[in-house]
């Protein structure tokens, strides 16, 4: 008992020895350290970058596109049709002259809003559902877990056409059916996610510290299914894109007139052989476009696991 | 001195399998019908070996864990069958520091965050007050404040365990369950945390439950020991008296097995014949009888009772 006594002394008063300086300084600090230290160690991933960088001037493109496009993109130019990419039409032309470029900036916000958001909105909802599905289990899980089976049985473009066939063709409805299809494949992701964050220590401790329910499956679970999540949001995108023009290819989504990124390069599939530019430049935009969000993806999530350097 | 804690024939299943109706099939019998008391300002240690359901006891005190049978009193109040909601206010008195300690430790939270937030859940402190406490409580357990704003895999064993030791104290437990603090961590390390939940205890005037599989760490710093095998409490008794006088054949047994750091000296080992009974299907009379050199015709047919051979040195055995 003494010897343990004496080492008591010695340990209390060395710790009463920390400075209180530090203290200040670091109730100051705790908000705006956090995002620098993130930023800092996001720029390290080049590609990443470079893939935020492409998403940033798509971003610009839907916003001020249409107002920087060189030309009316809904002007025809009978004389001008299928006219190769040229000093006054960077891209070309289409079938009925109209300038390809400036098409693809007028048709920007539209095909990027329309994947952006239907994924959003249909990731905010599969994600809510999953984490319920995987923290309560029981009859929530049951339902969420039989209700996504029960859609992905369906191929997707199917329940996509089934959905739009049952609201009526529209770029809105569009937007619904993708929100609809990105639900239950966010959904099952998540909850295999919170199933195997649930059982690590921590949220054992959190209930042992007497968070609620909410805390636990917001701050403690939730957090530690982020990366997947990004990296599966990001890939949905791509799919999204893909998945609303093939809508619009078969009718179903923006008018034939529109100039929507999908919708034109359906318009242009027949004249491959003659006019090859109206199916590669739109085709090499939507590219680019899924893969800045891929690349995007992986270095968010690289950079949101804080074990990675 | 007050009691603080007591258990009284506590036991607790796991369901094992499941039938095509979802009931299952067989039971894991973790612990059976234990009792006993803790009082206030003292260190009682649960011993035994791995799977003998010292943790399902800790987890079942903390209330991670609900009890199928028995009552478990805390400060007056019987919390075995409450919910999650009733049991909160009365998790402020009672915390936990658990074996492993970077598991146990959020890798997304800074520091700061992690000891911040049994503060935030039980107190109404602003956000200042908080960081004061904070920074106060990395001082207390040898940390510093420059240490805060640092994310778990920074720190090393020894560090995190100490974080988690600061964490289970900013609210002022009264209470603190330490399932195997220190099993984790090197033998060097183990010292010093050792000393420093000593020097808490002191401080504070902290109550401990202290689960273990080390013999000579719960000699150190228990004041009484309980022995478990096989879910089953065979022993309790003061610290002296369990170590200079061993009951229960199991204690003796277990007792022979810790090292001497003496080349020279020669001890006679009790070596333990058999293996563990299975949990699933309970052995009929003592559940050591299969073991046991000293075994008895009715040690197979009848459980042994509790009795108190000596004052506060509980024994379950034929033999006495």
């Amino acid at each position: 008992m003494s010897n343990k006594e004496q080492l008591k002394n010695e340990e209390l008063q060395q710790n009463n020895s920390f400075d209180e300086s530090y203290v200040d300084d670091n109730i100051a600090t705790v908000s705006s350290s956090k995002f620098k230290m993130f930023v800092k160690k996001f720029m390290k991933r080049k590609t990443a970058v470079i893939g935020f960088a492409i998403i940033v001037i798509l971003l610009l493109m839907a916003i001020f596109g249409p107002a920087l496009a060189p030309q009316d993109p809904a002007k025809y130019d009978y004389s001008n049709m299928f006219a190769p990419p040229s000093a006054e039409h960077w891209f070309g032309t289409d079938l009925y002259g109209r300038d390809i470029f400036s098409r693809i900036l007028a048709g920007a916000p539209l095909t990027l809003g329309v994947a952006l958001s239907s994924v959003l909105v249909g990731t905010i909802v599969g994600t809510i559902l999953g984490l319920l599905a995987g923290y309560y289990g029981g009859w929530i899980e049951m339902l969420v877990m039989r209700g996504s089976d029960v859609l992905f049985s369906f191929p997707d473009i199917l329940l996509a056409i089934a959905i739009v066939a049952l609201l009526g063709p529209g770029i809105i409805n569009v937007f619904i059916a993708v929100a609809v299809f990105t639900v239950p494949s966010i959904a099952r992701m998540m909850r295999s996610a919170t199933l195997a964050v649930k059982g690590s220590l921590y949220v054992e401790v959190a209930q042992s510290l007497g968070c609620k329910d909410a805390r636990i499956l917001f701050l403690h679970i939730f957090p530690g299914t982020t990366q997947t999540l990004i990296v599966n949001f990001t890939m949905r995108i791509g799919s999204a894109i893909m998945a609303a023009s093939g809508l619009s290819f078969l009718g179903f989504g923006a008018n034939v007139s529109d100039p929507e990124w999908g919708a034109m390069l359906s318009q242009s599939r027949s004249y491959l052989s003659t006019a090859p530019h109206m199916l590669y430049l739109p085709g090499l935009v939507i590219f680019i476009t899924v893969l800045a969000f891929n690349l995007f993806g992986d270095g968010l999530r690289d950079t949101l696991d804080p074990k990675i350097k | 001195m007050e009691k603080i804690l007591s258990l009284k024939n506590v036991s607790k299943t796991f369901p094992v399998g499941k039938t095509l109706l979802g009931k299952p099939i067989n039971h894991v019998h973790a612990v059976n019908n234990i009792s006993f008391d803790i009082y206030e300002g003292e260190t009682f240690s649960i011993v035994g070996e791995s799977g003998c359901g010292k943790s399902t006891t800790g987890r079942l005190i903390n209330h991670l864990l609900t009890p199928d049978s028995g009552e478990i009193w805390f400060e007056g109040k019987e919390i075995s069958k409450i919910s999650q909601d009733e049991m909160r206010p009365l998790r402020k008195d009672m915390q936990m520091i658990f074996q492993d300690p970077a598991g146990s430790l959020n890798p997304r939270m800074r520091v700061c965050d992690l000891i911040e937030e049994p503060l935030l859940i039980h107190t109404n402190l602003n956000k200042e007050e908080r960081m004061k406490i904070v920074n106060e409580l990395l001082g207390i357990v040898g940390l510093s404040a420059k240490h805060a704003q640092r994310y778990p895999h920074e720190f090393s064993g020894g560090q995190k365990q100490r974080i988690g030791i600061a964490r289970a104290l900013t609210v002022n437990p009264k209470l603190i369950i330490a399932d195997e603090p220190i099993s984790a961590l090197d033998v060097s390390i183990q010292a010093q945390v050792l000393n420093l939940l000593h020097q808490l205890q002191i401080k504070y005037n902290l109550t401990y439950v202290f689960i273990s599989h080390d013999l000579s760490v719960v000699e150190m710093i228990s004041d009484r020991i309980a022995v478990m095998y096989l879910g089953f409490v065979v022993e309790t008794a003061p610290k002296e008296l369990l170590y200079k006088n061993p009951l229960h054949p199991y204690t003796e047994a277990l007792l022979s097995a810790v090292p001497i750091p003496d080349p020279s000296y020669h001890k006679d080992r009790i070596i333990l014949e058999g293996d563990i009974p299975s949990t699933i299907n309970l052995p009929k009379g003592c559940p050591f009888a299969a073991r046991c050199s000293k075994c008895k015709p009715e040690c197979l047919e009848t459980r042994p009772e509790t009795k108190e051979v000596e004052p506060g040195h509980f024994v379950s055995c034929h033999l006495y």
